[in-house]
C-alpha cells in the first residue's frame, strides 16, 4: 500500500493506493498523525484506488475521530469502491464518518463546515 | 471440491491469503461485494490468529480450508497451536464506546459475524478450528 500527501493551504489530501489491512494500516496512522501535527484541520482522504479495507484499516479512521472532534478537524472520505463502501456500511461507520463521492463534494464539504 | 492453503503466521502473508480466497471464490457467480465480505471475514479470524495467538511468529504456519456445498461455502481455519478463545462469551462493542475512548481495535470479530451466516470455533488439545459458513444461493461455474 502506498500513501500520497497533498497540502493546498489547511486542506491535506491522503491518497490510499492498495490494500489497508493489518499488515499496512499503521502507514495510515503515521501519515494522518504527521498531518495533524502540521496544524492541518482539513483533511480529506482520497480512497480512489482503496482496493480493500480491513477491521485495521477502520480502526484508524475510529481512533482518530474523537480527537478530530475535540480539535475541530474535518474529516472527509471520497471516491470509495462499492465494496469498499460496504464495510463501512456493515460496521454502521458510514454514520459517524462523512463520506462523499466526489473530490468536489468532499472540498465543499470541509469548506461548509469551517465557515 | 475442497481446496487447502497452508500460511506462515507473519502480517506479511494476509495479501495471500486474500488472493486465494479470491482465485476459489471468482468460480462462483457472486458480485465483487460477496466476494470482498467473505474475503474480510476470513482475513480478520487470520489476523488475530496471527497476531493475537501467534504473534506474528512467521515460523507458526495455519491452515485454511474451502469447501463448496450444496448451498453454501465453509471456510475451516485450523490452528494446531492455539491460545483458548471462547466464542460464547464474546459480546459484539459498542462502536460509538470505542470512537469514544480512541481505540483503534475490536471491531475484527464483530465483522465477522456480521458478515458470516454461522460462525463456530471448536478447541481441542491447542488445536482451534474456526469454521465460517455462508450460504450461496448460486451454481458453481
Amino acid at each position: 500500500m502506498e500513501i500520497s500527501t497533498l497540502h493546498e493551504g489547511q486542506l491535506s489530501i491522503l491518497s490510499v493506493n492498495g490494500d489497508l489491512d493489518a499488515s499496512s494500516s499503521i502507514l495510515l496512522d503515521q501519515a494522518i498523525e504527521q498531518t495533524i501535527a502540521k496544524g492541518k484541520r482539513k483533511l480529506l482522504i482520497d480512497c480512489t484506488k482503496l482496493n480493500y479495507i480491513s477491521s485495521a484499516g477502520l480502526g484508524v479512521f475510529m481512533s482518530h475521530l474523537q480527537d478530530f472532534e475535540s480539535t475541530q478537524t474535518s474529516l472527509v472520505l471520497f471516491g470509495l469502491s462499492e465494496k469498499v463502501f460496504n464495510v463501512f456500511q456493515v460496521l454502521g461507520l458510514d454514520q459517524l464518518l462523512t463520506i462523499v463521492v466526489s473530490e468536489a463534494e468532499a472540498k465543499m464539504s470541509v469548506n461548509d463546515s469551517l465557515l | 471440491m475442497i481446496h487447502y492453503y497452508k500460511f506462515y503466521c507473519s502480517r506479511e502473508n494476509l495479501k495471500g491469503i486474500r488472493d486465494f480466497v479470491t482465485g476459489v471464490l471468482r468460480n462462483y457467480s457472486l458480485s465483487e461485494i460477496e466476494i470482498n465480505q467473505m474475503v474480510l471475514a476470513v482475513d480478520e479470524v487470520c489476523s488475530n490468529l496471527i497476531i493475537h495467538s501467534h504473534q506474528c511468529n512467521a515460523d507458526d504456519s495455519i491452515e485454511l480450508s474451502i469447501r463448496n456445498q450444496p448451498g453454501g461455502v465453509t471456510f475451516e481455519i485450523i490452528d494446531r497451536a492455539a491460545t483458548y478463545f471462547d466464542l460464547n462469551s464474546y459480546k459484539s462493542p459498542d462502536l460509538k464506546q470505542i470512537v469514544k475512548e480512541g481505540r483503534n481495535g475490536g471491531v475484527g470479530l464483530m465483522l465477522v459475524q456480521k458478515l458470516m451466516d454461522k460462525v463456530e470455533v471448536e478447541y481441542n488439545d491447542s488445536k482451534s478450528t474456526w469454521r465460517l459458513y455462508k450460504g450461496i444461493h448460486r451454481a458453481a461455474v
